[in-house]
């Protein structure tokens, strides 16, 4: 299970992913539309994920 | 899996390309990508003096600090930034303060204009009085004062912070409604004549995504809200901004594509409506526009009447 903070709707979500791609696609995000973050760090579409991490996605869109 | 440059850690991959690359090599493909964009389409010639406008997001922030970087190297290249406070409670006055603080920081003159003091409301007050969409309202009441601003300042470039995704939606949204007429005004730089009242707006991001943008704006640590209007009404606009991103991540280099091809058109489509957008001047503030008066004094008239 990761913990997940999704920036946009601010609330948090667990999910059970084995890499970044795979958890967008169960959270049902567009790769485009967010930067994924670990410890403050970008990290890539196939980068592994392990139990207990704590990911952000930040919105890359900003209106107005 | 490193940098395609280096043994670092990537923390990017290109979607034109596929090319991963580590946080200081992608801050510098991002520079110099924006400054090749700038010498590519003669953004900046010499003796230009160039204001950003800003709004405190993060691609006006992006372009103000690529442009000061080339600055720093060069006196001759003068650069201010101007941010129109359009008076939305909670939102600009936030955005507002991210703004004042980087151009603290930057030694960059910060020109502020509000619609409180140049029309005598703020855009709440406005959206109260009048019933009306608020982006169109907002739209026309800001390009009016930049413009006019920004040549009373004495600028000959207006940057502004639009992005590869802004340009490939709008390309494609004034497509499916069959408004080329609108499509012949984007482009990497425009305006009409010079001395015709209007002045040039460039956008430095024309090649940049959005996620690029996002990304060297996080790496550099810049404090930017990714926050979005209360009033922002992108019905059309995010359905097109959808379809697009779901094509750009299952065929990479989508939007590129649109951009690019846009480009190969744009000289074509100028030519043909050129006539069209012919410049009068308006009747009532004497702003350059296409009509007898300015869509700005039909606005202003409509809420003092
Ligand atoms: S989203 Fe619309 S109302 Fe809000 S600042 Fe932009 S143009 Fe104005
Ligand atoms: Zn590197
Ligand atoms: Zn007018």
């Amino acid at each position: 299970m990761v913990n997940v903070f999704i920036e946009k709707e601010n609330k948090n979500v667990k999910a059970e992913a084995r890499t970044v791609k795979e958890l967008l696609e169960k959270l049902n995000i567009n790769p485009e539309t967010v930067l994924v973050t670990r410890d403050n760090e970008l990290i890539l579409l196939n980068e592994k994920l392990n139990n207990k991490d704590e990911i952000k996605l930040l919105s890359v869109i900003s209106g107005g | 899996m490193t940098c395609k440059n280096c043994i670092g850690k990537p923390v990017i991959q290109l979607t034109n390309n596929n090319v991963k690359l580590c946080k200081n090599h992608f801050i510098k493909y991002f520079e110099k990508k924006v400054k090749k964009t700038i010498i590519k389409f003669n953004l900046i010639e010499k003796d230009d003096k160039t204001c950003v406008a800003i709004s405190g997001g993060k691609d006006s922030i992006a372009v103000l600090n690529v442009l000061s970087k080339i600055k720093g190297k060069d006196k001759k290249f003068r650069i201010e930034a101007i941010l129109i406070d359009e008076g939305i409670k909670d939102y600009r006055d936030k955005a507002m303060k991210d703004a004042a603080s980087f151009c603290e920081r930057n030694n960059i003159k910060l020109n502020i204009f509000s619609y409180k003091e140049e029309f005598g409301y703020t855009l709440d007050e406005i959206l109260k009085k009048l019933k009306i969409m608020p982006c169109s309202i907002c739209g026309t009441l800001r390009r009016y004062l930049l413009n006019k601003k920004a040549r009373e300042l004495g600028f000959t470039k207006l940057a502004t912070g639009h992005n590869m995704d802004d340009e490939a939606q709008s390309i494609l949204m004034n497509q499916l409604r069959n408004n080329m007429k609108v499509n012949a005004r984007l482009g990497p730089i425009n305006g009409i004549k010079k001395d015709s009242g209007f002045v040039k707006r460039i956008k430095p991001l024309y090649l940049m995504t959005e996620k690029e943008v996002a990304s060297y704006v996080f790496l550099k640590g810049f404090n930017v809200r990714f926050a979005e209007c209360p009033y922002s009404d992108v019905g059309y606009r995010s359905e097109v901004r959808d379809l697009l991103n779901n094509f750009e991540s299952k065929y990479h280099g989508t939007k590129d594509s649109i951009v690019n091809s846009f480009l190969e058109i744009l000289p074509m489509l100028k030519e043909k409506y050129k006539e069209e957008s012919s410049l009068k001047y308006c009747s009532l503030c004497g702003e350059p526009t296409s009509k007898e008066k300015c869509q700005a004094c039909v606005y202003v008239k409509k809420l003092t009447d």
